[in-house]
């Protein structure tokens, strides 16, 4: 007997728990076990029971200065000399509650603690911060954009009251005021929660906020002879709960009840941010970052998110055209691919070259080689495309698709044939050039007298440009937003990329492109080869051994870490570094 | 729940052979006719076109003095003592719409203007009249008093295009609405 008793004292919650790096703690009377150093917040998120707060963001420090996250706490009281300890049937220590609450987001928990987020003491304190925090805000909800997506609002509704009890002139602050080049301020409307001055300066390195002036009077400001002009000044937006920092791009182009939101990544750098895409009908109003803590935290680049604009602009390219006489005319689409396979065919294997791009998708890369093999010819590449680092998220390579190239392509450089294809084009021995997705004269290295070389060139492009003038064919491509797809960041994760709105007229997606393409070099009918990017994924999957087994709806919203390519992000070391060092919860 | 039963009322015997209430009903005919005759029915004087007093003698006649205070016509945009649009294009009319009748551009007030500090204004106000169902929900939801719906009701035009009315129609129908939202002429 004496030794199942022992047993049942060596199995108390609390060395169980232990024996796992973890704490019970009772929520709302329910017990439950959590990392030891978490955040009291983050466990009452754990037990589903979201604890309202403004100051508080999971990826930076906690001052605990917005008061709005109060709940009641409870340790066991500490013995008397002498006293044994008395746990109740479940081995738990009873609970002395505190009279005074504390905040959820910079106290941690401990073993045997109890956190109330309901009650009279709880209820009472959140309207009283609501109420204070009320006092001086303006009522300019009707032209704030943030409305619809307003902590402040959502928590007013739940833990405000119908009117103002204040019955003095509210604090006038500044207005409409630049700081930046792409975010505006309304000091009005802060709540002074810092979440935007912590995050410059613990995330982003470049501490131009902070506040000045003291009690009711405190007002965000930017230093003087500063400007918050940080290539991640728009992430502060993002984290304002309320709406004194809107961003410039966004202000007053539509209130976001409208916007739908598709889940995809970006495609302006080898990283691959994971992003929302916010559209109405069939215009984009605006991207957001999506966390992805594998990936880009909650975080990217405002140069990566502001570079949307060109996909209904002017320049973009909207149906199949013919060039006849030196001008394009626009034709079907089925009179276009003839044209090109025609046109196509009159070529020897070796005067023909692909030029293809690592801005693709991995589905995009497979046709792409499909079609090299169909043509006979080896000369397909990639354009490299690199710059620096900022040391942040921007990787220095600026192809979201290098690596599934590689994968795609089975090539350990599939940039390397450029080279030998431009020298190629220019002393005439390449005739016919098939480009996808690329601006020649950019990255790639042609000029414009090198264009006019060859005697053929079909290519597919979203814009107007040099290369688009030179093709005897022209395709009419989509643009990310308009497309699904998958590709894999440099850091070896399969990510997807989804269709947010439709490509515009007669614009059709690249890989519907190629395989009608194929086909009409086979002579087959136009629509021959997989229907559905899904069975175009699961024929790239049986030829990738690093995608065997997966499916478009297994990469699932975050991706799957598929190779290791050994690259780190180095905004994750960070991040993770300042979590290792308990600074921040994650 | 918010659910009242209703039980049917027992009737009498003589409710049942309902032969009184024709009685009545016809009686109650009688006596307009009576009085139409004698040219004393409800509205005779309005109404004397018609010889009898009774018809509106649509279109030389309008409904126009007859309709009701709470009669909902065309939506319209007002603006305040001022002169000042109302409408800072907060688009809830446009969301709250049951037939989606609302298009609103929004576009934000140049620095210049005397209104600047309201910051957002409609660069563009379409409402659908062919949609238009005229329920009022677009007044009741809006936050600035800016849309009204007036006593117009004869909408007519000879092509889709004339049914839709744009902002300076709006604002034509609409005109001018005093006191209401005052929190734009503060001190700020």
């Amino acid at each position: 007997m004496s030794d199942t008793a022992a047993t049942a004292e060596a199995k108390l919650p609390k060395d169980l728990a232990a024996e796992k790096g973890l704490v019970n703690v009772q929520i709302d009377g329910v017990w439950l076990q959590v990392p030891r150093g978490m955040r009291m917040i983050e466990a009452c998120k754990l037990a589903q029971n979201e604890v309202p707060h403004y100051c508080y963001h999971p990826k930076l420090s906690a001052p605990g200065n917005c008061r709005m996250c109060l709940v009641q706490m409870g340790m066991p009281p500490r013995p008397a000399p002498g006293q044994e300890p008395t746990y109740d049937e479940q081995g738990y220590l009873p609970i002395g509650w505190m009279p005074r609450p504390v905040i959820a987001c910079a106290n941690t928990v401990s073993e045997n603690m109890g956190i109330r987020t309901t009650g009279d003491i709880v209820t009472k304190c959140r309207e009283g911060v609501m109420e204070f925090l009320l006092i001086n805000h303006p009522l300019d909800c009707p032209i704030c954009d943030q409305a619809g997506e307003c902590r402040l609002q959502e928590f007013s509704v739940e833990h405000g009251r119908g009117g103002s009890r204040f019955v003095d002139m509210k604090v006038k602050k500044p207005k409409n005021v630049d700081i930046g080049p792409r975010v505006r301020l309304d000091d009005e409307r802060c709540i002074m929660c810092s979440r935007c001055i912590r995050f410059m300066d613990e995330v982003a390195g470049d501490p131009v906020l902070g506040f000045t002036q003291r009690g009711t009077h405190t007002t965000l400001t930017v230093h003087p002879g500063k400007k918050l002009d940080s290539n991640y000044s728009l992430n502060t937006v993002d984290i304002c709960p309320v709406g004194a920092l809107t961003s410039n791009d966004f202000r007053f182009q539509m209130r976001v009840w409208f916007l739908k939101e598709t889940k995809s990544i970006d495609v302006n750098c080898g990283t691959g941010a994971n992003i929302t895409i916010w559209a109405r009908g069939n215009k984009l109003h605006r991207v957001t970052p999506r966390q992805n803590d594998d990936v880009n935290s909650t975080w990217m680049p405002d140069s990566h998110r502001l570079n949307f604009h060109y996909i209904d602009s002017e320049a973009r390219l909207t149906d199949p055209m013919i060039k006849g006489d030196g001008l394009h005319t626009p034709v079907s689409w089925k009179d276009a691919l003839t044209a090109a396979a025609k046109d196509l065919k009159v070529f020897a294997p070796s005067e023909i070259a692909i030029i293809a791009s690592a801005r693709m998708t991995n589905e995009e890369l497979f046709m792409v080689r499909e079609l090299a093999t169909e043509l006979g010819t080896g000369a397909f590449t990639v354009v490299p495309r690199s710059g620096e680092s900022d040391g942040l998220l921007i990787s220095a390579d600026r192809n979201p698709n290098t690596t599934g190239a590689k994968l795609v392509w089975g090539s350990q450089d599939p940039a390397a044939p450029l080279a030998d294809i431009r020298s190629g084009v220019q002393n005439g021995s390449i005739k016919a050039l098939l480009v996808f997705g690329e601006e020649l004269t950019a990255e790639a290295g042609f000029s414009k007298e090198d264009l006019a070389k060859p005697a053929f060139i079909a290519s597919i492009q979203l814009l107007a440009g040099p290369t688009a003038d030179a093709s005897h064919v022209l395709l009419p491509g989509a643009a990310f937003a308009e497309k699904r797809g998958s590709m894999v960041n440099v850091t070896g994760r399969l990510q997807r990329l989804n269709r947010a709105v439709e490509p515009p007229a007669e614009a059709r997606d690249d890989w519907e492109v190629l395989r009608d393409l194929k086909a009409a070099l086979q002579g087959a009918a136009p629509t021959a080869g997989p229907a559905m990017i899904e069975d175009l994924f699961k024929t790239v999957a049986a030829g990738v051994p690093e995608f065997s087994g997966l499916t478009l709806s297994k990469i699932g919203d975050l991706g799957l870490p598929v190779v290791e390519t050994g690259v780190k992000i180095p905004l994750l070391e960070n991040e993770r570094a300042r979590k290792a060092a308990g600074l921040i919860n994650g | 729940m918010a659910v009242v039963k209703v039980t049917r009322p027992k009737l009498a015997a003589g409710e049942k052979i309902y032969l009184g209430a024709i009685l009545k009903g016809f009686v109650i005919t009688m006596k307009h006719a009576f009085d139409s005759l004698r040219g004393k029915s409800r509205g005779a004087g309005d109404l004397a076109s018609s010889g009898l007093g009774v018809t509106m003698q649509y279109p030389e006649q309008k409904w126009d003095e007859h309709l009701p205070d709470h009669y909902r016509g065309a939506p319209a945009l007002v603006t305040d003592e001022q002169g000042r649009e109302r409408c800072v294009s907060c688009q809830l009319c446009e969301f709250i719409c049951p037939p989606k009748a609302i298009k609103i551009t929004p576009s934000e007030i140049p620095s210049d203007d005397a209104w600047a500090k309201v910051e957002k204004r409609p660069l563009e106000f379409d409402i659908d009249m062919i949609r238009c169902i005229y329920c009022g929900m677009c007044e009741e939801v809006c936050p600035e008093q800016a849309i009204f719906l007036r006593k117009d009701y004869a909408i007519t035009g000879l092509k889709r295009a004339d049914m839709v009315h744009n902002k300076e129609k709006l604002y034509e129908i609409g005109g001018v609405r005093e006191g209401l939202v005052n929190k734009w002429n503060e001190l700020k």
